[in-house]
Parts: structure tokens; C-alpha cells; sequence
């Protein structure tokens, strides 16, 4: 908030105020209602700077970000405050004033690149727009320029690239080129909306870096928004901390991630920090869940599993790592049946299973249960929490009448939700976390050994997602249950797993107890994965390419 | 965000005994009705009064389960009497004709349920959306009242030819000396009754192969959807033409072969529907429990489509409906002496050339129905999607 | 280009097949329905004698393959058979209103089709405002009205009352053009109503649900002007949706045809249709049902072929 540092001197202030917001108010509309999303905040930025904007959804923070070009999305207003663009009062002036601003003067990175570019014009023709739109060069050299942009972005084919379709290219290139469109006016403050949550691991740091260098090329101001503080702390030079439409704390990236004032975003930094109790490494002679030689396509052609052999064992936790592509979620529907593998089968407590779901007894059913990624369209929404969470109780169990409605509240009260509020609610009246806790309720109704757990707190907030990690460790040292928890972020799996599986493109890469699988040495792929995991480190990136660079060379 | 539940904002909930007593009353007095009529048709008789009872304990159920508020129960009690207090002034009329006014009661009461239980959609409702209700609320009820309202009978003589307008006919006599009124009246009745007929079965066993297709996959959905293109291949009316110049016209044909045409529409909406939730989580989980196809079906799928579904019921009435007036304009759906709209414009066609609007009373009524049906299942469909957003 | 041409070629295939099955069911499948076809066409003078020789006439007595390899032989070279009422050549009597039916149809495709994409557009660029508001009760009235509905109110107006127009259009061969088109312009006005409102809805919502994409936003914040987002980014994205709704709607006329050619007694295909079901004249039903079966198909299959081609991703592969 002050750019004072402790001993009082000033702080490398970047150039002269380029954006200055004041008493920001912006409702948005639900059903006929105005609602405020933004609640008076406060922004300055300056020539060069970069501000990182965070925090979770409902945060307001993309709808500050599209304010400061004036704009507000249908079904939102600005309904009070000043925003002030070097010099220029962007609420008093025309719409057609700001229309020559825009792009010309602020440029904008969207969270989707596939979606943001216009399928039927080749990436050139849409990164040359503005220039030539705007009356700023004439096309060749736009396209001259655009090309050397690419270039900068470390693009591949910078020649050729830019005359292609954007389906023709991937999404983290397709980022790249956005940013390169952002950049062809050189605009003095770009905004980017969560360029890089879309992206694998592995895409993000090349995007995360590329748009990094160019920014500081550039000498362009920037409004880095995201959910990850970890990613925001390489990309700010100050960082504002938002909770819904309020200001929680502002500073520089490196006091705050050393010492945050608020409780809040103490909470914010230690989201990576949980860890299970060590577990004394006893195993059961027999494992509970036995794959074989597992190989399973689509359509018997696409080969999606090559030749999986695993083991999950009594009340312990093995987290299959992997990233878009590597066939986690596949072998997830193999082992419940939905995929019948063409090779190798499953064991289940010594058996083997069926192949087909269809042929598995209500026991077996039983004894394994799933919970899913989006906790919206994992419950039926015309189903109330009773129905829910009764139906496994009556379908497996035989439970009616006075017995199942004492099972559900002790169930509601082990997710910690109360069961007198909650029991007749619609999911529609449930916060992502609480339908997320409502799945593992559904879950344990059932009694079962093992449940799967695919990407269930990839959806959520980083805070909400923090509680539910930490309620199903409770829940495996209460009731001793297996879990296979199928993510692709390795600071989960640090804080949860017993063993890991690394899975890249439908192969176990490596496997083993989870301090085996993070200390070196350890497979190339595990490296990369490993090291591509942003830390709390502001340095972070600049060592990782350093090092990457090193060994390259 | 957690929103508000619909429970919360209600008031203490009022006594149910109100409803159950006017249902009560209700149900005896159209008991009476029927057991009068006991010596005129008695297997007719005995049926009614079996429904009438299956009815009550439907209504009863339902009304319980409603979430109501004094208003709406004075809705229901004060249409339930303001019924009895018609039907006792015309006790002469009503009741030679239980089963027309035991309908009526049926729509009555159904009615002020529909709106009691979605009065907060309906309070907000377009202009346009109001005149649609009313214009089939009005509609359903001639034709469910018919005999009663109509002043002759449906294919009786009364005059001379295209008398005019005026005096005891109200509307004049048609070509043949008929009276208009009553023929219009019937004429709804029976272009309604049949149209709905059609409606229902189009829409029943259409969404019930769709989502059958939908949730089985496989050879099931492709088969069908094959035999659905073919039958879409061929345009309706002329595929109706060809079946008719063979089977010749008669109801049942009429209704089967328009059924079953329109039938394929429905299939197509209804299986996409499906698709989309058969696709999502909550459906996975349930087939992982091991759920028979049914209960999923029942349970997981149908209650999420209701929606779609029920404006498509409303496209389709219409859609057959003007089917239906088009073929008897071209004198091959209803035959006379059965009054229909379609072949009444027809007959009375000549008119027109003396620049009278006879003949476009029945085609303007055909048109305000559709009218209708359209404006509120246009603004159930804004209502139902924008919920979605 | 080779996935977009595969494509193209499966799905004329697949038109083959479905005008392969459909002519199948034209000629053989009556013979299925309930009710023996010979006796249905001689109704009242049916003897056991007369009935064979219709049988015999109408080809009944032969297998079933060999009837529809003669009957598919015949009409591919143009002879189509002989009506059953009038005992003429049914190619002769189709020829003059295949012509005249088109003439209609095409008279109010041409002024549909542009009025209605225009107004559609704008519909959905204006969208809430009153004009929007206007369009869209009035369609909606629109399509609710019996096309006879609409036919008669024009003749109560135009031809009655103000008498402009002709309120029966009969034409023969050898008339002008414009003498043609004069004649048939009620009819033609009727249809072009009836057509529009159609596909004026279907486009304004193609056309809103464009807009609603992200690369519509993306380009708003481009700083881009109205005009330059829907001329150079919405339109090219909208082609494929609109040549849906326009050949969609083309097809409405083959049925709407048949109504208004009854009304205003105009020498055309469909009303050779109705008289023939009203005689029960098969041959004639079904001569006249394949060809309207066979232009719905058509229609329906150029609009399936070129919503293939204008889809940018399979006209640039990977």
C-alpha cells in the first residue's frame, strides 16, 4: 500500500502513475437482481510495472482487470468510482474514445486462447488487426513486426506460424500468439486473465516465461490476474491480495510472500504446506487393488494404456501423477469397469473382476466408489442431499426408514456439515465445496475399501480445496479406506500421498513410495514434472531457466 | 455462493384442511352426477365413478405435497365452489353430461394448481405469455364443456343456408343450415381432442425411444436413429397423402399416422436432451452403483428434461394441430358430419368472394390457439434456459 | 482437403441411400398399409373380375423385386405410367406443373430468402430494442397461422376488396413471364409469409448465438468498431448456420406449396397431389410423392454438404 520499504526509503518506483483506479464499484446482474461484485478498490500502476492480481472465484479480480479498459462484460455495470488511464478519465468520455484506446493503448490476454481467436482467420491476419485497425503501421510491416514478436516468443517456425488456423496449433503456442496480438500496438498496460491456468505444467513455465521477458522488453505495464500465488510471485513486482470485491492486503512480492500481514493471505501462502503424518511402511501381504498388465484403447485403435501394472494396499493412499494426456482418468474407468481392457485384467482382493461393469456383483460395486472433478455435475440438482446420500445406503446396505436417517446425519456430520441445515438442501443451494463434501458423503455410504478420487479438488478454490484434502486424511485414519488419487499437481501429492505413480502418455514412467519418487534421482520425465511445479519463490523461475539453460548448453 | 432455498421464503405453512375439505366436496358432488346417470349407461357410470375416486386421492396427494400459502389456497377453495355454484345453476344441463363436467373440473382444479405452484415464474410473466394462458384456458375449457355451452346440436339442421349473422343464430348457418356457434364450438372439441390424442402420442412414444436410445447407446441408438432419418426423409404431409390415398381417412388412421410421423421429432429433441445428461457425473455414478437402465432413466434422466420436453410437448400440439386443420381444409382428415375447423373453411369457402368472413371465424380460431400455445412455450423456453446462465 | 472431401462424398452417399429406400417405400410400401389397394381404388364397382384386372393393371400380381426394378426402370426413363383416372400420360401431365410448381416456389424463394437473412441479422444485432421486440411477436404470429389462414385474409384485401390481384390464379402454358408472375402473385405473397417468418427466427437466433462467442468479446476489446466485429468476425462464422437455416426453410415450401396451389386453384404439382389422393389415382400419388420426396431430400442434402464445407477446422486440417 505505501511504496516505502522499512527503512524508509522509496521503492523502485517504475516510472510515472500509468493507471489510477479510486473507489472501483461494478454490480453484476442474477435473475433480474443487481448484486455488488467490486466494493470500492483502490489500484495504481505504473509505467513498467507489473501488479499481480489474486485470489479466489468470486474475488472480483477478473472484473477489476476488464475495468481498467473501460469495459464491463454483459450483464455487469460501473457503477461508481474514477479509473483514470494516463491522464484520460476513462468513464467520461465516449464509448467511441474508448473504442480507439482499446488495443491500441491497453491490450488484453484471454484466460482461453482457443476460444479468443476467430476460427476462420489465420493467426496472422488476426494478430495484425490492431495495427492496421488502429491506423499504427501499415500491413507488411505489421506482419514484419508480428513475425520478430514470434520470434521473441521462442515460437516455433516464426515464419511460417502465423499462416496457419488456430485449431492447427497447440495451446500453449496459441497463448504465445495471443500475447504476441496483445503486443503488436505496443500497448502501454497489457492485462492478462489467467493466461496460463489452462495450460499443463509442463507449457506453463515456457508461457510463464516468454510472457515475462517480453513484458520487461517491452518496458510494458501489466495486470498479471490468477488464482496461484505461487505463479503470481514470478510474474508481479507488487501484488494485490483480493476476497469478494474487497481489498484484503497489497505489497511488494517479496514482503509479502516473507511476511504476510493478513491472516487471509497467510492462509493463501500456506496452501501447499499440508502434509499427512508419516505412515510406518507395513503392507498387508495381500494388496486390495492388484492392476496386471493392463493395456485398453478406444475403439481398438487409439492405444490409451500400455502394459499397467500397479498396487494399492490396505488403508494407504497412491496418487497417479500425470498431465493431460497421460491416461490417469482412463485407468480410472478400467478399473471400475466402464473400459473393458483389451489386455491384463484387475484384482480385487486376490480376484480378478470382471472386465465389464455389467458383470460385477453389487458387492464388488460396493466395496469401490468414485468421486469426481466437478462437484456441479457429480450430483443430480433436481436430487435433495437426503436422496443423495440415502440411495447408496438403501441400494447397498438395505437401510429404511429411522435407521437410514440416523446413518445420514452421522454421515453429514463426518463431512462437516450440519445435518439439521443440510439434509433437505438442493444442490443448488450448496457451495462448490460443500457438493464436494455431499460426493465423498455419497461415497462413504457405502462402506467401501477403496475409493478413487479423480482430480476431486482441481475444480475448487485453493482454500476450499486445502479443507477437503484435509478432511479425507481424517477420513482414511478414522475408517482406514484406500484412496487412488488421480491428480496432475504435485503439491497434492506431496501433502497427501503414501506412493506415487508418474504416468506420461498411457505409460507408468515411475512408481514408489512418495520420498523414493521426490528425491533424485529420478526418471527425465519425473524431473520435469517436479521442477515444473511453481514455488513460493520469487527467484523460482529465474533459477529454473538458469538451471534448464545450463544444462542445455 | 449458496443461494437461497425456495423453503426459507415462505411463511408458516397453512393448514391443508381447506383443500381437502373443498376436494372432498367436489368429489361427491360429481359422485352424484354420475350415479344419476347410473340407468342411463351404467358401465359408463361405474367407470366414472372409479376415476372420480382415483382422482381425488391424486389431488388429495398432490395438494399436500405443495408448498402453499393462504393465498393460494383461497385460489383453490374459491375455484373449487365457484364449479359447484355453476354447476348447481345449471344443474339441468350438467347433468346430462358427467363426463364433460367431471373434465372440466379436471382442467378447474388443475389450473389453480399449475398456478399455485409456479406463481413466482408466473408473476413475472410477459404480456404475451398471460394472453396465451387465457386463450388455452378458454379453449380447453369449450372444448371440454361443449355440450353444455353449445346451443344446438352438432350436426343438426336448424335453417336456411348462409343465413346471416344475428337473432337466433348468433353467428349465422353455414352451408348447409347448421348453426355456426355450435359447429365452432364442436368443431373445437373435436379438432382439439384429437389433435391432443396425436399430441400425446407422439410425445409419449417419442421421448420414450429417445431416451431409451440415449441410455442404451450402441446399436439400439444408432438403429433408431437411422429408421428416424428415413422417416424424416420424406416430408410429412406428403408422406400423410400417400397412406391416405391407400387406408382412405378415417381417426384412428389419422392419429396414428400423424402420431407416429410427428413422433420422430420428438425422438430427436428428446435423445439429445438425453445425451447431454447422460453424459454428466451424477449418471456415471449412478451406473457404477449398478442401477437398473429404468431407474436411471426414471430417476436421474427424465427429471432433468422436463424442461425441453415440456415446451416440445407445446411445439407439437401445434405443429399437429395445424397438420391436422390443413388436411381436413384439403377434405381428407375429419369427415363430416363430424365438425372440424379445417373442413368448416373449407365448406363455407365461397363466402369469402362476397367479401363475408364467415369462413375465416374457423381459421382465425385455429390461428389464436397456435398463437397462443407458441407465445407460452416461447416464454417458457426464456424462463427454462435462463435459468440455466 | 482429403478428410473434407471423404466427408462430403459419405454424406451424398448416404442421400443416395436414403432416396433408395425412400423410392422403395413409395412404390412398394403401399402395398403394406391395411386395406387391399386394388379394392380401395375401384371402391363401389368392386367384383372379384374387376379387381383382378386392377391387380393385373396396377402390377400387383408380380413379385415384389421385379415390380421395383420395372417400376425404378420406367421412371428413370421418364415413364412414369399411366393415371388411373383420366387414363393419360402421367409424365405429360406432370410436366406442366412440375413447371408451374417451380415457377411459384422459386418466385417466392427469391424474394424470402434475402428479406428474411436481412431482417434476421439486424433482429439479432438489435436485439431487446423495439424492433426486435416487434419481429419477434410477429413471427411468432406468423408461423402460427394456417397458410390457408393467410392465403384467404390476402384474397378478403387484394383481390375483394381492393381487387389488385386475382384471386384464383389460373395460368396455362404460353403465357409471359410477368402475365405469369401477376397471376400468381397471391399465392407466391402467401408463401413468401409464411417462409419468412421462419427464417427470419431461425436466424436471428443462429446469428445471437454467434455473438455470444468469445472471439466476439476478444475482438470487442481489440478496440475493433461494430461494423468491422460483424462484418469481418461474426459474418465468416456465420455462413454455415445460415445456409442451414435458408435451405431448412426451403424445404417448408414443398409442403406449403401443396396448400396454397388447393386455395387459389393454381395448376401445380401439389394440388395434382390432393386431387389424386381424393380418387385414389396411386400411380399419380406416386409419381408426384417422389418428386416432392425427392426434392426434400436434395434440399436436405446440399444443406448437410454445405454446412461440411464452410466448417473452417475441416477445411484446414491439421
Amino acid at each position: 500500500m505505501s511504496n516505502v520499504d522499512e527503512n524508509g526509503g522509496a521503492r523502485g518506483v517504475k516510472g510515472d502513475v500509468l493507471l489510477e483506479m479510486r473507489g472501483l464499484k461494478i454490480e453484476g446482474q442474477a435473475d433480474d437482481q443487481w448484486l455488488g461484485i467490486v466494493h470500492g478498490i483502490d489500484v495504481t500502476l505504473r509505467r513498467g510495472e507489473v501488479l499481480g492480481l489474486i485470489g479466489e472465484s468470486g474475488a472480483g479480480k477478473s472484473t477489476i482487470g476488464i475495468a481498467a479498459m473501460g469495459f464491463a462484460r454483459p450483464g455487469c455495470r460501473i457503477t461508481g468510482g474514477t479509473i483514470v488511464f494516463d491522464g484520460i478519465d476513462l468513464m467520461g468520455i465516449s464509448e467511441e474514445e474508448r473504442r480507439k484506446i482499446r488495443g491500441a493503448r491497453i491490450a488484453y490476454v484471454a484466460q482461453s486462447a482457443a476460444a479468443a481467436f476467430n476460427p476462420a482467420h489465420k493467426l496472422i491476419d488476426q494478430c495484425t488487426e490492431m495495427p492496421v485497425q488502429h491506423g499504427i503501421m501499415p500491413l507488411a510491416e505489421a506482419e514484419a513486426d508480428a513475425i520478430d514478436i514470434f520470434t521473441r516468443l521462442q515460437l516455433p517456425d516464426p515464419d511460417t506460424i502465423g499462416f496457419r488456423y488456430p485449431h492447427q496449433v497447440s495451446g500453449g503456442q496459441l497463448q504465445r500468439a495471443m500475447t504476441a496480438m496483445a503486443m503488436s500496438c505496443r500497448p502501454d498496460l497489457i492485462i492478462f486473465d489467467e493466461p496460463t491456468t489452462a495450460l499443463d505444467v509442463t507449457t506453463q513455465i515456457e508461457v510463464l516465461a516468454a510472457i515475462r521477458r517480453i513484458v520487461k522488453e517491452f518496458n510494458t505495464a501489466a495486470i498479471y490476474i490468477t488464482h496461484d500465488l505461487a505463479v503470481v510471485a514470478q510474474m508481479a513486482d507488487r501484488i494485490m491480495v483480493l476476497q469478494y470485491g474487497h481489498l484484503v492486503e497489497e505489497g511488494y512480492a517479496r514482503d509479502m510472500i516473507a511476511n504476510p500481514k493478513e491472516k487471509y493471505t497467510a492462509k493463501l501462502l500456506a496452501v501447499r504446506s499440508f502434509r499427512k503424518e508419516k505412515v510406518i511402511e507395513t503392507h498387508h501381504d495381500l494388496p486390495l487393488l492388484k492392476i496386471e498388465n493392463v493395456t485398453a484403447s478406444y475403439g481398438g485403435e487409439i492405444i490409451v494404456l500400455k502394459n499397467i501394472s500397479m498396487e494399492i494396499h490396505h488403508a494407504r493412499t497412491v496418487a497417479v501423477v500425470g498431465e493431460s494426456g497421460s491416461g490417469k482418468s482412463t485407468l480410472a474407468r478400467v478399473i471400475t469397469g466402464l473400459l473393458p481392457p483389451s489386455e491384463g485384467h484387475v484384482r480385487y482382493g486376490g480376484e480378478i473382476m470382471s472386465a465389464a461393469l455389467a458383470n460385477r456383483s453389487r458387492d464388488q460395486l460396493r466395496r469401490m466408489q468414485m468421486i469426481y472433478q466437478m462437484p456441479d455435475t457429480a450430483v443430480n440438482p433436481k436430487h435433495r442431499v437426503r436422496e443423495i446420500i440415502g440411495r447408496p445406503l438403501e441400494f447397498y446396505l438395505g437401510l429404511k426408514g429411522a435407521d437410514k436417517e440416523a446413518r445420514l446425519r452421522e454421515l453429514l456430520e463426518m463431512i462437516e456439515l450440519d445435518p439439521d441445515e443440510f439434509i433437505d438442501r438442493f444442490p443448488g443451494e450448496l457451495s462448490g465445496g460443500q457438493k464436494q463434501r455431499v460426493c465423498i458423503a455419497r461415497a462413504l455410504a457405502a462402506e467401501p475399501e477403496l475409493i478413487i478420487c479423480d482430480e476431486v479438488t482441481s475444480a475448487l478454490d485453493q482454500l476450499v480445496a486445502e479443507e477437503i484434502l484435509k478432511l479425507l486424511q481424517r477420513l482414511q485414519d478414522e475408517l482406514q479406506v484406500s484412496y487412488m488419487f488421480i491428480t496432475h499437481d504435485l503439491a497434492t501429492v506431496r501433502a497427501i500421498a503414501d506412493e506415487v505413480v508418474v504416468m506420461l502418455q498411457g505409460e507408468i514412467v515411475e512408481q514408489g513410495p512418495k520420498d523414493e519418487i521426490f528425491t533424485p534421482p529420478h526418471h527425465e520425465y519425473t524431473e520435469l514434472l517436479l521442477s515444473s511445479v511453481p514455488e513460493m519463490d520469487t527467484e523460482w523461475l529465474n533459477n529454473l531457466l538458469a538451471k534448464r539453460a545450463a544444462a542445455a548448453g | 455462493m449458496v443461494s437461497i432455498s425456495m423453503g426459507s421464503t415462505l411463511s408458516a405453512k397453512p393448514s391443508p384442511w381447506a383443500c381437502r375439505l373443498s376436494v372432498t366436496a367436489v368429489h361427491f358432488f360429481i359422485l352424484v352426477l354420475f350415479l344419476q346417470n347410473m340407468n342411463a349407461d351404467t358401465w359408463l357410470a361405474i367407470l366414472g365413478v372409479i376415476v372420480v375416486h382415483l382422482y381425488s386421492a391424486v389431488a388429495l396427494y398432490l395438494w399436500s405435497n405443495l408448498d402453499r400459502t393462504t393465498a393460494g389456497d383461497t385460489v383453490i377453495v374459491a375455484v373449487t365452489l365457484e364449479f359447484i355454484l355453476i354447476a348447481v345453476l345449471f344443474w339441468d344441463r350438467f347433468s346430462d353430461w358427467p363426463w364433460s363436467t367431471f373434465f372440466g373440473l379436471f382442467v378447474m382444479q388443475s389450473c389453480a394448481y399449475l398456478g399455485v405452484r409456479f406463481w413466482r415464474g408466473l408473476s413475472k410473466a410477459p404480456p404475451t405469455a398471460w394472453f396465451g394462458l387465457v386463450v388455452i384456458l378458454l379453449y380447453v375449457l369449450m372444448a371440454a364443456a361443449a355440450p353444455v355451452i353449445a346451443p344446438f346440436g352438432e350436426s343438426e339442421i336448424v335453417g336456411f343456408e348462409y343465413e346471416p349473422w344475428g337473432g337466433e343464430f348468433l353467428l349465422g348457418t353455414d352451408n348447409l343450415g347448421r348453426d355456426m356457434l355450435t359447429r365452432l364450438i364442436y368443431g373445437g372439441r373435436n379438432t382439439i381432442g384429437i389433435a391432443f390424442l396425436t399430441t400425446c402420442l407422439a410425445f409419449f412414444l417419442g421421448s420414450f425411444l429417445g431416451f431409451v436410445a440415449a441410455t442404451l447407446g450402441g446399436w439400439t441408438d444408432q438403429g433408431l436413429g437411422r429408421l428416424c432419418d428415413i422417416m424424416m426423409a420424406i416430408p410429412g404431409l406428403i408422406f400423410i397423402l400417400m397412406v391416405l390415398s391407400v387406408t382412405g381417412t378415417s381417426i384412428p388412421v389419422l392419429i396414428v399416422v400423424i402420431g407416429v410421423l410427428d413422433s420422430t421429432r420428438v425422438f430427436r429433441l428428446s435423445r439429445a436432451v438425453a445425451m447431454n445428461i447422460v453424459v454428466m457425473d451424477y449418471v456415471e455414478a449412478a451406473r457404477l452403483r449398478g442401477e437398473s437402465l429404468w431407474w436411471v432413466m426414471w430417476r436421474e434422466v427424465l427429471p432433468n428434461s422436463m424442461a425441453p420436453l415440456v415446451a416440445e410437448f407445446g411445439l407439437r400440439f401445434c405443429f399437429v394441430f395445424l397438420t391436422l386443420s390443413a388436411l381436413s381444409f384439403l377434405g381428407l382428415g375429419i369427415q363430416p358430419p363430424l365438425a372440424d375447423w379445417g373442413s368448416m373453411v373449407r365448406e363455407n369457402a365461397t363466402l369469402i368472394t362476397f367479401g363475408d368472413i364467415t369462413p375465416l371465424l374457423p381459421a382465425a380460431s385455429i390461428a389464436l390457439l397456435t398463437v397462443g400455445v407458441n407465445f407460452v412455450v416461447d416464454w417458457f423456453l426464456h424462463l427454462t434456459s435462463g435459468l440455466r446462465e | 482437403m482429403g478428410k473434407l472431401a471423404a466427408m462430403v462424398a459419405r454424406r451424398l452417399a448416404l442421400g443416395l441411400l436414403t432416396l433408395f429406400i425412400v423410392s422403395v417405400f413409395i412404390s412398394l410400401g403401399v402395398e403394406f398399409l391395411p386395406g387391399d389397394l386394388a379394392t380401395a381404388v375401384m371402391g363401389q364397382s368392386a367384383t372379384p373380375e374387376t379387381i383382378a384386372a386392377m391387380r393385373k393393371e396396377l402390377g400387383l400380381d408380380l413379385p415384389l423385386h421385379e415390380r421395383y426394378i420395372e417400376w425404378l426402370w420406367k421412371m428413370m426413363h421418364g415413364d412414369m405410367g399411366v393415371s388411373l383416372a383420366n387414363q393419360r400420360e402421367i409424365s405429360e401431365l406432370i410436366g406442366t406443373r412440375l413447371e408451374n410448381t417451380l415457377f411459384l416456389a422459386m418466385i417466392a424463394a427469391v424474394v424470402a430468402v434475402p428479406l428474411a437473412v436481412t431482417l434476421g441479422i439486424l433482429a439479432a444485432l438489435y436485439r431487446y430494442s423495439l424492433y426486435d421486440r416487434l419481429v419477434n411477436i410477429t413471427t411468432l404470429s406468423s408461423i402460427s397461422f394456417p397458410e390457408f389462414f393467410v392465403a384467404y385474409i390476402l384474397v378478403l384485401v387484394f383481390a375483394v376488396t381492393l381487387g389488385w390481384f386475382p384471386s384464383i390464379s389460373n395460368v396455362s402454358p404460353g403465357l409471359g413471364f410477368w402475365e405469369h408472375a401477376y397471376r400468381v402473385s397471391l399465392p407466391a405473397l402467401t408463401l413468401t409469409l409464411v417462409v419468412i417468418a421462419h427464417m427470419m427466427r431461425m436466424t436471428r437466433a443462429a446469428i445471437i448465438n454467434l455473438l455470444a462467442s468469445p472471439y466476439i468479446e476478444m475482438a470487442a476489446l481489440k478496440g475493433m468498431t461494430r461494423s468491422r466485429i460483424i462484418i469481418k468476425h461474426a459474418l465468416p462464422n456465420a455462413l454455415a448456420p445460415i445456409i442451414n437455416v435458408i435451405v431448412i426453410n426451403l424445404a417448408y415450401l414443398v409442403v406449403g406449396v401443396v396448400i396454397v396451389e388447393v386455395v387459389f386453384v393454381y395448376p401445380g404439382l401439389g394440388q395434382l397431389l390432393v386431387d389424386s389422393v381424393s380418387t385414389r389415382d396411386i400411380p399419380v400419388v406416386q409419381a408426384s410423392a417422389m418428386i416432392f420426396a425427392g426434392t426434400y431430400i436434395l434440399l436436405n442434402l446440399t444443406a448437410d454438404v454445405l454446412s461440411i464445407a464452410t466448417n473452417p477446422r475441416l477445411m484446414h486440417p491439421r
